[in-house]
């Protein structure tokens, strides 16, 4: 199993500052701003995790989990959703849709950086 | 590292600045270069003529070398380390750091403040998302913008080097960000704005009666005298638009007015002077504690000699009246935390009771609270007591070991593995 990452979030600075962590990490980190196509970019990279914005232009965050999940072979793959909405009904919504982890804004790099590793152990594990 | 001993830290950073190199730095001043090396580590404390030299040298005050940091940056340095503890920041070298590096301790401590004040946003905020959903949006775009400073500035913040391309990226996003939060801040501060002086969102009559006590400091000289009635006032007061705002408000300045009565404003300074004695003060003015514990809240700050906060609620635990403390976040919406020493004073009524606290969130601080629960009325065979309670809020300067740990509210509590939790905090790892 690879260390490849596809990051889906529509904020650059947020991307630009995960992308540089997770690649000092030891990752290939793939990056996407926009929920349309998101599910067929996901797919085409056959990524090891995908981290992903609740909130997107095209496509929610939730929408696209629900789709991803859907497709055969997907069913388990990691997914951390990033989210500014962190109440209670938010983070039902998000496993009812099939989330690995959930995660809200503003999050702290350690966080980001252990939930990858961490989802990744058990992907490999599982 | 004591701030007085970081002079040769300084000294280094000036020669970085001025591109000079160490060797040559050391022959224009006349000493070797392995000296100023131990010089430019703190391993040499050097004052007098070299230090002037080397000043001169380096085209500087001498005491642009001597003098420390800003307090205030060092104390915001060592604030934003405590905020993460997981980071394991040098806190013991906060000093060193904005020493060698004002320019990116700066950045970090103004990034720090933005976050907090940010924090201090999102508590106000989600306590009004129940009640106004349009400002999700708003909100999830500040928050983004924090999320986006927040990683920057923690790379930012990392020992080692990083390279040039990637800090003048970062540095450059910090900025972009820093100006994106105004501008969503001003949007979202012209938001409320609009919303509260609309005439189809009115404010509630609590908050109409609570900015009227607010523009008056929760102090009213004229009923103090007895030159005014709490009706006169409450006919003058542009902030109780609504009856029900008016009838919330004369309640209060009725129970103001017995309290000033029993307790003269005079007579309380000459009592205080002897020391803040509840007791005494209760039997001295023969009145119970509760009466005691508004009036000091009621009084000028001067009085007291420190600002005081108060809290009144009912046996539902509904808060009824409030005066705001810096510190000890009192939520406008929705329960407060349980494990605030006002609902004890519920359960042991008519017992006065001081709790040591310690209001987990943005800013970790300490309070003493005097509480006390009274039943209203005349006690009778046929039907229960309806009780009241009261909290009056004191700062402290520091927090004593064993204070009692409370929040604001459940939402926006940071606290893990609280008993008293209602619902999941919208915060994580302190926030």
């Amino acid at each position: 199993m690879g260390r490849h990452v596809v990051l889906i979030e529509d904020e650059p600075n947020i991307t630009e500052a995960i992308r540089f962590l997770l690649t000092r990490d030891g990752w290939q980190v793939d990056t996407h701003a926009d929920g349309t196509d998101a599910v067929e970019v996901i797919l085409n990279a056959a990524p090891d995790l995908v981290i992903l914005d609740v909130m997107l232009p095209g496509k929610s965050g939730m929408e696209i989990l629900k789709d991803l999940r859907a497709v055969a072979g997907m069913e388990h793959l990691p997914v951390l959703m990033l989210t500014a909405r962190g109440q209670a009904r938010d983070r039902e919504m998000a496993e009812k849709a099939g989330v690995s982890r959930f995660m809200t804004k503003p999050f702290s790099n350690t966080e980001v950086l252990t939930a990858v590793r961490d989802l990744h152990a058990q992907a490999k594990q599982g | 590292m004591a701030r007085d001993t970081l002079t040769g830290s300084r000294i280094r950073e000036r020669r970085l600045i001025a591109g000079l190199r160490q060797a040559d730095l050391a022959r224009t001043v006349g000493i070797s270069a392995s000296y100023l090396n131990l010089i430019e580590h703190n391993r040499r404390n050097i004052g007098g003529k070299l230090l002037v030299d080397l000043a001169d040298a380096l085209s500087v005050e001498p005491s642009m070398l001597t003098e420390g940091a800003e307090a205030a940056l060092i104390s915001a340095l060592k604030e934003a380390a405590a905020g993460n503890p997981g980071a394991g920041a040098e806190q013991d070298r906060a000093d060193e750091f904005a020493g060698r590096f004002p320019g990116w301790a700066g950045v970090l401590a103004g990034a720090h403040q933005r976050v907090n004040s940010l924090e201090q946003l999102v508590q106000t905020l989600s306590d009004r998302l129940t009640h106004d959903p349009n400002l999700a949006a708003s909100l999830h775009e500040i928050l983004s913008t924090a999320a986006a400073i927040r990683s920057t500035a923690a790379i930012l913040a990392e020992p080692g080097d990083l390279e040039p391309e990637w800090r003048d990226r970062f540095h450059k996003n910090l900025d972009q960000d820093a100006e994106r939060l105004a501008d969503g801040s001003k949007a979202l501060a012209g938001f409320l704005d609009e919303s509260a002086s609309s005439p189809d969102r009115r404010l509630m009559p609590q908050e109409e009666a609570e900015a009227f006590f607010e523009a008056h400091g929760y102090h009213f000289p004229a009923l103090e005298t007895g030159k005014s009635q709490p009706q006169d006032l409450i006919s003058a007061a542009p902030e109780l638009a609504s009856r029900e705002s008016r009838v919330i408000a004369l309640a209060v300045l009725e129970v103001y007015r017995a309290d000033a009565t029993a307790i003269p404003l005079k007579d309380l300074k000459a009592a205080l002077k002897d020391g803040l004695d509840l007791g005494v003060l209760a039997a001295r003015f023969n009145c119970d504690m509760a009466r005691v514990l508004r009036r000091l809240a009621a009084v000028p700050e001067d009085v007291l000699g420190r600002p005081a906060g108060l809290v009144l609620c009912d046996a539902s635990g509904t808060i009824g009246f409030r005066k705001p403390i810096a510190g000890f976040d009192l939520p406008r919406f929705g329960a407060s935390c349980p494990l605030w020493p006002l609902y004890t004073a519920l359960a042991r009524p008519q017992v006065p009771l001081r709790r040591v606290v310690v209001q987990e969130g943005r800013s970790r601080a300490g309070f003493e609270c005097l509480v006390y629960a009274w039943p209203l009325g005349s006690p009778g065979f046929d039907r229960d007591p309806v009780y009241r309670a009261v909290m009056l809020i004191l700062p402290l300067q520091e927090i004593p070991e064993g204070a009692l740990q409370v929040g604001a509210n459940c939402r926006v509590c940071p606290v893990r593995d609280c008993m008293a939790r209602r619902e999941p905090s919208i915060l994580k790892d302190g926030f």
